[in-house]
């Protein structure tokens, strides 16, 4: 392999439905920072069918969008999306591949590096350029975030990582950006796979999908019974924000696993995480210990939350929670 | 029907605690565990066993020689057989690498109708191995499973996503990678137990599987890791108390105004 044949930084934009997520434009902003660094262009690969405004991407700072569209694509099964990325790459040779580290991006990255044998780095949170070797440095959270490694793949390309959702800003949008827009069809024997999508099912429990919120309101075994745990759920909705949970939240059956942050759940850094009756178990900090700015309202001081809080309340919640609800509906009334 | 789950072992967490000016965490004892989520792998695998006639449950686990005990676990919990792939030559393998030994240890066994593992593990939490493993044995994967529906020749497969989950019909063989949802897993009983004492758990290296050394351990891996270091994490906590004066809440209501939330 020679690695001067690779040029340029591709994102795999993120779709649902056909529709662009607004996570791609994390990738892009990711995408932009590298591509300067490096002084190539940066390519954004959209796989789907038919996926609408394409521009857009354009205007989030994309040099160039190839759009592999088939009926094929239309939803969501690895293997073809897999197939199609590895082509893609093939093709086109860029140095660098990023994708987001959601269901999607976790399932056809690991795949499409298995295919070409190149390296890939699961889950990072931060990504730049080694100006001297000219290569990727990807650094990752691990062990639940107690460790951060820095990787990097120095003999094969492409260069492959995730990048946990929201660890960048989105990409500014200008509309007098110029780009390309390529489309890609490829033969449908590319796509063949014997398994058959039935259904999308949303989640009805769920009105904020934890791993997108800005804000998250979470509750533990301090709210005491399925009672105390609908507090949080009010807070949350008061707030905008998603509801989260301990483990013991959810294995007492006072919400649904979804709704899990932690080691055995999902892993979220929103702006602020509110811990509401959670004494921060590692598990449990190993989820959101990353969050910008985290408030924990628990009884005992000696609580391991209070240890990654900024912001501590030493008191029930089921006395604090009230209050605030109370505040909050008072302050909604008068804006 | 031949059934292949991939267990691994990991440092167990329960006595775990962390230091709070580094953040990091400092093991106590040596417990090593199977992964949380392999358990749940093999209680699938198990469950399947008893719906459907002549299964054969294999646990495969690549490790070193310690992680027999892992094995000897799941032929407790009761897998038919287990298989240890260990050698010096596996060392510093990352998730491509080892995707390549587990992949060959399949192969060499003949070929599965179904392989089943976590969705990750909780020491390296990349959740890469399963869907390249799937790849490099051509079958198709579904990742994040937390329902499996045997149907005859194929079955209906649930797939957690952010919104919601995906239903998928797949015959077999395909791969699965499975979350804590799909069910709960149980404890040995004595007669496994006694059974995994007796098991024989063969150990394959590069050799047996028929791997050329350059592409395992670190000689064959892709990645490097360039430095490893503590994330600060240590804040500068405010520590209110609750005292019915109605401060604390007033200065949550700060944060959140200065915060733009409200």
């Amino acid at each position: 392999m020679s690695l001067q044949e690779y040029r340029g930084v591709m994102v795999v934009a993120e779709q649902k439905n056909n529709k662009i997520h607004s996570t791609t434009y994390e990738l892009l902003n990711w995408g932009r920072g590298l591509a300067d660094k490096l002084d190539c262009g940066l390519y954004c690969a959209v796989l789907g069918n038919n996926v609408q405004e394409l521009d857009e991407l354009i205007f989030r700072g994309a040099d160039r969008v190839y759009h592999v569209s088939s009926p094929c694509l239309e939803n969501f099964l690895a293997r073809p999306y897999a197939a199609a990325l590895a082509r893609l790459v093939e093709e086109e040779k860029p140095e660098i591949v990023v994708a987001a580290a959601t269901t999607t991006g976790r399932t056809i990255m690991p795949m499409a590096a298995a295919r070409l044998e190149t390296g890939l780095t699961a889950d990072c949170t931060g990504l730049d350029i080694d100006p001297v070797e000219r290569i990727l440095l990807q650094t990752r959270p691990a062990i639940g975030g107690n460790i951060m490694a820095t990787i990097k793949t120095p003999f094969t390309r492409p260069q492959m990582a995730t990048v946990r959702p929201r660890s960048a800003r989105q990409a500014a949008r200008d509309t007098a950006r110029r780009g390309e827009i390529v489309a890609k069809h490829y033969d449908g024997a590319l796509f063949s796979t014997p398994e058959n999508f039935l259904a999308f099912v949303k989640d009805t429990t769920q009105d904020v999908n934890i791993q997108d919120a800005d804000i998250i309101v979470a509750g533990g075994k301090g709210m005491k019974n399925r009672e105390g745990f609908k507090l949080v759920e009010e807070l949350a909705s008061l707030l905008g924000a998603g509801v989260g949970a301990s483990r013991d939240a959810v294995d007492l059956g006072w919400v649904p696993y979804s709704h899990q942050v932690g080691l055995s759940g999902k892993t979220v850094a929103p702006k602020i995480y509110i811990a509401l009756g959670i004494s921060g178990k590692i598990q449990h900090l190993a989820g959101m210990q990353t969050s910008e700015y985290i408030v924990a309202v628990n009884k005992d001081p000696e609580a391991q939350i209070f240890k990654v809080a900024d912001l501590g309340i030493v008191g029930d919640a089921l006395e604090v929670v009230p209050q605030l609800i109370d505040q909050l509906k008072s302050i909604k009334a008068n804006a | 029907m031949k059934i292949m789950v991939f267990i691994k072992q990991v440092p167990g967490t329960d006595n775990v605690k962390m230091n709070p000016e580094t953040g990091t965490m400092v093991r106590t004892g040596s417990n090593n565990v199977i992964n949380p989520l392999d358990e749940n792998a093999l209680e699938e695998a198990l469950s399947i066993k008893r719906q459907v006639q002549d299964a054969v449950v294999t646990a495969i686990s690549m490790g070193p020689l310690s992680a027999r005990k892992a094995l000897n676990e799941a032929i407790a919990l009761g897998a038919d057989a287990g298989v240890l792939l260990s050698s010096r030559a596996f060392a510093g393998s990352d998730t491509i690498a080892t995707a390549r030994v587990l992949s060959a240890a399949v192969r060499k066994l003949g070929g599965a109708d179904l392989v089943l593992c976590g969705e990750r593990a909780t020491d390296g939490e990349t959740g890469q191995t399963g869907p390249m493993i799937a790849e490099m044995l051509g079958l198709p994967v579904i990742t994040f499973v937390k329902r499996i529906q045997m149907n005859g020749d194929r079955a209906v497969v649930e797939r957690m996503v952010e919104n919601g989950f995906e239903r998928v019909e797949v015959p077999f063989p395909f791969l699965a990678t499975v979350i804590k949802d799909i069910n709960e897993p149980s404890f040995p009983t004595l007669a496994g137990k006694l059974r995994a004492g007796k098991a024989e758990v063969p150990v394959w290296g590069p050799v047996e599987l028929g791997l050329d050394n350059g592409k395992l351990g670190l000689a064959g891996s892709p990645t490097r890791v360039v430095k490893v270091f503590s994330p600060k994490l240590a804040r500068n906590t405010r520590l209110l108390k609750q005292d019915g004066s109605g401060q604390a809440v007033r200065e949550l209501l700060k944060v959140l105004r200065e915060k733009e939330v409200i």
